[in-house]
């Protein structure tokens, strides 16, 4: 593990006294083996007792986890044949948010995604998938694509959020998250969205209109980031984790909250532990919406989207 | 009384009566007559500043009189996360704006005419918990497009909003992909759907159903856009002239139509409408 969070160390350590026992050589090792076992099961079940009870703000940092999974590993591992399309036909390319023809399994889908990358010189240029708004318009493209050639749309949600930049403005990120929202809401072609690490508030919510809203176990999705909340409603950036407990931004609480359809489990130790675990897992569920939301009629499809977001929110009356 | 106290009361009461009687101009600082302001319709008589106004106040001067019949009044905010923030609990917030503004949600919704012509209005009110979009407001929102939807009504809808309402979390953000499902529907039946962008309209709001008028009206001067000015400085690093996101500079870059004075906002509703020729 390249970067460990603080309550990962535990696990680190263990891995490392594994992984010595693994170097040792011949006679010595065969002595050894019934402890490795031990070990070896211990790690896991330490893994799952520290993944079962992480809290929001652990959350978050999981999350956030540079070796996390991002949308070119899971191109690579969930998907084949990707052929990216490029381009907004107005202003521009946004590298920040990707999509093309791509298969899964058998299946012909459009994938659509924000791209984080691991490194740095990655992210800066990828912008840290921060779409700017020709990036949510290239997506729509993509989108009204889908619909013409009658393939679902798959969405890989993972963003800090929308860009803020002065240029997004100008070019009007309001009104290209806006039209999304708009357009995805009467899309004829079934739409599965999948967070898969972030789900930065309206940046995310610009390509998370779907027929099934799905969520990596530890992932999360949220309204405002911890850190903007804290620093609002707290009017101190230092209780992010205050704030991430109060958004409720966790899968568990999505799933509660009615936003959600399913929860996609992560691995023990995280997604970032087990990228091709992962993935098959991810690859399972989507495959298994795609099939069941597909059976609908256009109509009867967008009959449903529209009564599943018309249900969303709680208030009395 | 001491005479320093019985000075200091008097004083007290007469800036007080000050305070009642004069408003200071927000973008000119000139002191005007209060009555002559909100004669003119919370306008600056000097500068042509906008005031923001209640949701009552706006539909007082936006639909013929006697014609309002509010609906779906008694949506209110209920409290889905058990929200406490460092100020205290969601819940008290709530009571404490139900208190302030007479009114339960951020948003004002009912039927009536505008010169003569039956429409469906959705008014946001900026005291109301910053015009923030909660889960009451959303529905509220949505059923007025859905009214619109069922009687082939013109839906106009008046923003003044910060955006999200954090305090109800992703439920929040969830009221944008909700409200905007609303306005498609109008557009697949090719029902008129008219925004009003007022100051301000940013955040979530800007980014929902407020942007995708058929045609998009704004006041002089609102500040309109996505991200808070704040934020964008911290990112870009560098200082944003005062004319950043004012509803001038949102019109030069091709997101509205119009910029339209108070006093001629009924005026053009009205004759935009009467181009719909279904
Ligand atoms: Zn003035």
């Amino acid at each position: 593990m390249e970067r460990e969070l603080d309550f990962e160390r535990p696990i680190a350590d263990m891995e490392k006294a594994v992984q010595k026992l693994k170097n040792l050589t011949g006679d010595q090792k065969s002595d050894l083996s019934d402890q490795l076992d031990e070990l070896q099961k211990k790690l896991i079940e330490r893994k799952k007792e520290i993944y079962d009870n992480l809290t929001p703000w652990q959350t978050v940092q999981v999350a956030r986890h540079p070796q996390r999974p991002v949308v070119h590993d899971y191109i690579d591992l969930v998907f084949s044949d990707f052929i990216e399309l490029h381009g907004d036909r107005c202003f521009g390319d946004d590298r920040a948010l990707i999509g093309g023809f791509a298969l899964i399994g058998s299946e012909k889908v459009m994938l659509i995604g924000h791209a984080k990358g691991h490194s740095v010189e990655d992210n800066v240029n990828r912008n840290f998938g921060m779409a700017r708004p020709e990036g949510y318009r290239k997506a729509l493209r993509l989108m009204h694509l889908a619909e013409k050639y009658n393939l679902p749309v798959v969405t890989f949600i993972d963003t800090m959020g929308a860009y803020p930049g002065l240029d997004a403005e100008e070019r009007g990120q309001a009104e290209a998250i806006a039209r999304n929202l708009t357009e995805m809401a009467r899309l004829e072609v079934p739409i599965i969205a999948v967070v898969t690490g972030e789900g930065g508030s309206g940046g995310a919510l610009g390509i998370g209109v779907g027929d099934a809203i799905l969520m990596l176990s530890h992932s999360i999705y949220s309204v405002i980031s911890p850190e903007g909340c804290a620093s609002i409603l707290w009017r101190d950036a230092s209780y992010n984790a205050h704030a991430a407990e109060a958004l409720k931004l966790t899968s568990k609480s999505l799933l509660e909250l009615g936003v959600i359809d399913e929860i996609i489990a992560e691995p023990p130790g995280g997604a970032h532990a087990d990228p091709q675990r992962t993935a098959d897992e991810v690859k399972t569920v989507i495959l298994k919406y795609i099939k069941k939301i597909s059976s609908r009629s256009p109509s009867k499809l967008v009959s449903k989207r529209f009564e599943k977001f018309a249900a969303m929110g709680k208030f009395t009356s | 009384m001491p005479w320093f106290i019985k000075a200091k009361t008097e004083r007290d009461s007469r800036t007080k009566l000050a305070d009642e009687m004069w408003i200071k101009c927000q973008q000119c600082n000139a002191h005007v007559f209060k009555q002559d302001f909100i004669n003119n319709l919370s306008v600056c008589p000097k500068c042509n500043w906008h005031g923001k106004i209640t949701a009552y106040e706006r539909i007082g001067m936006t639909l013929d009189v006697g014609t309002f019949k509010e609906i779906n009044e008694n949506i209110r905010p209920d409290d889905p996360l058990s929200f406490v923030d460092g100020k205290g609990p969601y819940r008290e917030k709530v009571e404490q704006a139900r208190q302030k503004t007479g009114l339960n949600e951020s948003v004002v919704t009912g039927l009536g005419k505008i010169n003569g012509t039956f429409i469906v209005v959705a008014v946001m009110d900026f005291r109301f918990l910053g015009g923030s979009l909660g889960s009451g407001t959303g529905e509220k929102i949505l059923l007025g497009a859905n009214y619109s939807y069922d009687h082939k009504l013109p839906y106009i809808v008046f923003s003044a909003s910060g955006g999200a309402r954090m305090h109800e979390g992703i439920l929040s953000l969830m009221q944008m992909a909700k409200t905007c499902a609303g306005i498609a529907r109008l557009n697949e039946r090719k029902i008129p759907y008219i925004s009003v962008l007022t100051d301000p309209t940013t955040g979530g709001v800007s980014a929902s159903f407020a942007m995708v008028g058929d045609v998009n009206i704004a006041e002089p001067g609102a500040l309109i856009g996505f991200a808070g000015r704040r934020v964008i400085e911290q990112t870009i690093k560098q200082k944003l002239p005062d004319s950043f996101q004012t509803a001038e500079f949102v019109l030069e870059h091709g997101f509205l139509d119009m910029i339209v004075n108070r006093g001629d906002l009924k005026k053009t509703l009205s004759y935009v409408l009467s181009f719909y020729n279904r």
